[in-house]
């Protein structure tokens, strides 16, 4: 017999106690799915919870993205940024002419490339509130997963509209774009570690710095 | 010295899980280093403030665990149907799906795959089955390096040490001993560390950074776990905090993943009760910092050559007894190391297994059976004391399951021509009531009272003493433990 019909033999020897077949009869789960979590301003604890973890927040009107973004990146001392190619023209724009230069992915950068890169700048999918986390689904004006993990300043862009509550939310609308293929990152503030005395440390594999602009 | 030179990698410590004695034994020295004690009690109440922290911020904490725990019934009780329906999934999403009946057809199939990709090396993410099933020495025996990525597993690899907690596998070192470590064997694998360096946490991780930059960068193959994998779409999940999870799951050509055939959940909607359980009871934040979520192989992104490996090594053992299936629910969290007052003072190097903990104490003999003396020992590697099932998120009742397994030990030994059998029906009485246990610990601190003088003695007095007179307990305190733990540990509840 093959490993798998042995295994599958096992589990179902194994479970020789259950007589109702469906999963969803023999066990009910008493949970609601995709429910918002009551809070005063979604906004403002998004923004709270994210600085939390040493992220640095800018709130900004969505025709003043472009000005942000170079400011922060000159903030940063970036001298050079890889774009991904579905990035809003206007940024593109704004950091061309900053001064900073800019790198596409096309054809895709190698790793060593990519290390020798100061920043990236990207679009979001979902914002979460509560725990101040953003989710990327790797669209095109995100790029692909590479981009937004070896250079070490990662700026991103998060509209209002994309804010949600809580994590519960914010799985139902990435659900579909899961359904799709496409590879989620979350990520909650910059690289960190807590592995040494169990003392928080930011900075270790990951982007050391996450600048976050909240486009309302 | 010879034997290290022809390694690729760090030897580990000499010895098997299995061959060692039994954990009451293991515990004495462990007890008697006052170092290896302080680390603990500094990182576990630590992180025990923070869970606290975190949980407490969410009012519908009980439910979610209620939630959490249902799902995974659920799933387990038909494993079979979602199992089939992942590797559908998987197979779809243009994944190689593997099945692995134990810990050596698993290696076998790992060191296959990478042998077949011409590379001899790995770079690794975090991960309990690959730990579980001794990956790392199955590929250096192949002659392929496996680089753990993860800074507490570096530092035990780099320590010719074992892991001794689940989630913080260096909790029993300290900073300085965590520099020594680094200086002494970085340059031996790779770039070293700084000579100036100092104990300065920060200056460790920018020293692991530099180190595993460069392996990142040339790796070729990469080995992870998962800790949850989307029947519905065959979606992997691994939740981490460095970015070495990202890196060795994104930057390779190929990713081997080792999936212990438990991690199956039936939905992506499942996820957001998970995703708000795991992070605030493991490392008590609202969200860890990174988790990657991935479906086989997508075009132009990442790994263009994606394996799973299934592997069931024992857990069918587990699922077969229905008063044991709940164990295959944890979710490797690691809140029930953190408040067990067991572990506190033992560290994880006492449980034998990658499992320390009270999870160990239930989840190791029901993989590995009953046979051996670690084995048969670990389920008495508690007080009884409940706290482990009041923080675990996904309501394991390790208390119960204790007592039913200690039956298990007590009737396997039953005919074994020992003293120990009869004083553990003795000792049986005492524990298989958590009211028994307190009556005889209330006693026991009646006699701590009389008896000023006397240091040690068992917690638990006749008719369980003769037992456990070979322990070698402190002196229990005048008050009894679990009148203690009310008042000074209801922090985690
Ligand atoms: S048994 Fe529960 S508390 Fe312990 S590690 Fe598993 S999930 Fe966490």
């Amino acid at each position: 017999m093959n490993a798998r019909e042995e295994i599958l033999g096992r589990v179902r020897t194994a479970l020789a106690d259950v007589t109702e077949l469906d999963p969803v009869a023999d066990v009910p789960v008493a949970w609601e799915y995709g429910r918002a979590t009551a809070m005063a301003d979604v906004l403002a604890r998004f923004v709270e919870t994210t600085e939390d973890y040493k992220a640095t927040v800018v709130r900004a009107p969505a025709g003043d993205v472009p000005a942000r973004i170079a400011e922060l990146l000159a903030g940063a001392g970036v001298a050079t940024a890889v774009l991904p190619s579905g990035l809003d023209d206007a940024w593109r724009a704004a950091i061309a002419a900053s001064g900073v230069s800019v790198l596409d992915d096309e054809p895709q950068l190698s790793r060593a490339e990519l290390d020798r890169i100061d920043a990236v700048v990207t679009a979001s999918a979902v914002g979460i509130a509560e725990t101040g986390t953003i989710v990327l689904d790797h669209a095109a004006d995100q790029g692909r997963r590479a981009l937004t993990l070896v250079p070490d300043t990662h700026l991103v862009v998060v509209r209002a509209d994309q804010v949600v509550s809580d994590v519960a939310e914010a799985v139902a609308r990435l659900a579909p774009a899961v359904t799709d293929g496409a590879p989620l990152t979350w990520i909650s503030g910059p690289s960190a570690t807590s592995d040494i005395e169990l003392s928080r440390v930011e900075g270790v594999h990951g982007p050391r710095t996450l600048l976050v602009i909240l486009s309302e | 010295m010879t034997a290290d030179a022809q390694r690729r990698t760090p030897a580990p410590p000499a010895g098997t899980y299995l061959g060692m004695p039994k954990f009451q034994k293991n515990a004495k020295p462990a007890l008697a280093n006052e170092q290896l004690r302080k680390n603990l009690r500094h990182a576990t109440g630590t992180i025990r403030a923070k869970r606290v922290a975190r949980v407490s911020e969410v009012p519908e904490w009980e439910e979610l665990r209620r939630a959490g725990e249902a799902i995974k019934n659920r799933t387990l009780r038909h494993l079979d149907t979602y199992l089939v329906q992942l590797e559908e999934s998987l197979v779809r999403a243009g994944a190689t799906v593997h099945w692995a009946r134990d810990a050596a057809e698993a290696n076998r199939i790992v060191v296959g795959l990478v042998q077949a990709k011409g590379v001899d090396e790995v770079v690794k993410v975090k991960s309990m089955a690959t730990q579980e099933i001794e990956l790392n020495e199955a590929l250096e025996e192949a002659g392929i390096a496996a680089w753990e990525t993860d800074l507490a597993e570096l530092i035990v690899q780099l320590g010719h040490d074992r892991p001794s907690h689940i989630l913080v596998p260096a909790i029993h070192r300290n900073r300085s001993e965590v520099r020594e470590i680094f200086l002494r064997e970085m340059k031996r694998y790779g770039t070293a560390a700084p000579e100036d360096i100092t104990d300065d946490p920060a200056e460790l991780a920018g020293a692991a950074r530099r180190h595993l930059r460069e392996k990142f960068l040339r790796a070729r193959v990469a080995v992870s776990g998962a800790n949850f994998a989307i029947a519905e779409t065959g979606t992997l999940v691994v939740v981490e905090s460095e970015g070495n999870g990202r890196m060795c799951l994104t930057l390779p050509e190929t990713l081997i993943s080792v999936v212990g055939i438990e991690k199956v959940l039936p939905t992506t909607a499942d996820l957001e009760v998970y995703l708000r359980l795991l992070p605030r009871s493991s490392t008590g934040e609202r969200m860890n910092p990174y988790t990657s979520m991935w479906t086989g192989v997508t075009p132009g992104d990442g790994p263009q050559e994606v394996h799973v490996v299934l592997v069931d090594n024992g857990r069918t053992n587990a699922l077969a007894d229905p008063l044991g299936r709940p164990a295959l629910r944890c979710i490797r969290c690691s809140a029930c190391l953190n408040i067990c007052p067991v572990y506190e003072r033992v560290g994880g190097h006492a449980y034998g297994s990658v499992y320390p903990g009270p999870i160990g104490a239930v989840l190791n003999p029901q993989l590995r059976g009953i046979s051996h003396e670690i084995d048969q020992s670990l389920p008495y590697a508690s007080t009884l004391c409940g706290a482990c099932f009041d923080v675990c998120p996904v309501r394991i009742p390790i208390p119960d399951m204790l007592v039913h397994l200690r039956k298990e030990v007590a009737d396997h030994k039953k005919g074994t021509p020992r003293v120990e059998p009869t004083a553990m029906a003795l000792a049986g009485w005492v524990l298989s009531d958590r009211r028994h246990f307190e009556l005889a610990q209330r006693a026991a601190g009646l006699a701590a009272r009389v008896l000023p003088h006397t240091t040690h003695l068992g917690p638990m007095p006749w008719p369980a003493s003769p037992w456990t007179r070979a322990r070698d307990l402190p002196m229990p305190p005048p008050e009894s433990f679990r009148s203690w733990w009310r008042k000074n540990r209801e922090e985690g509840r």
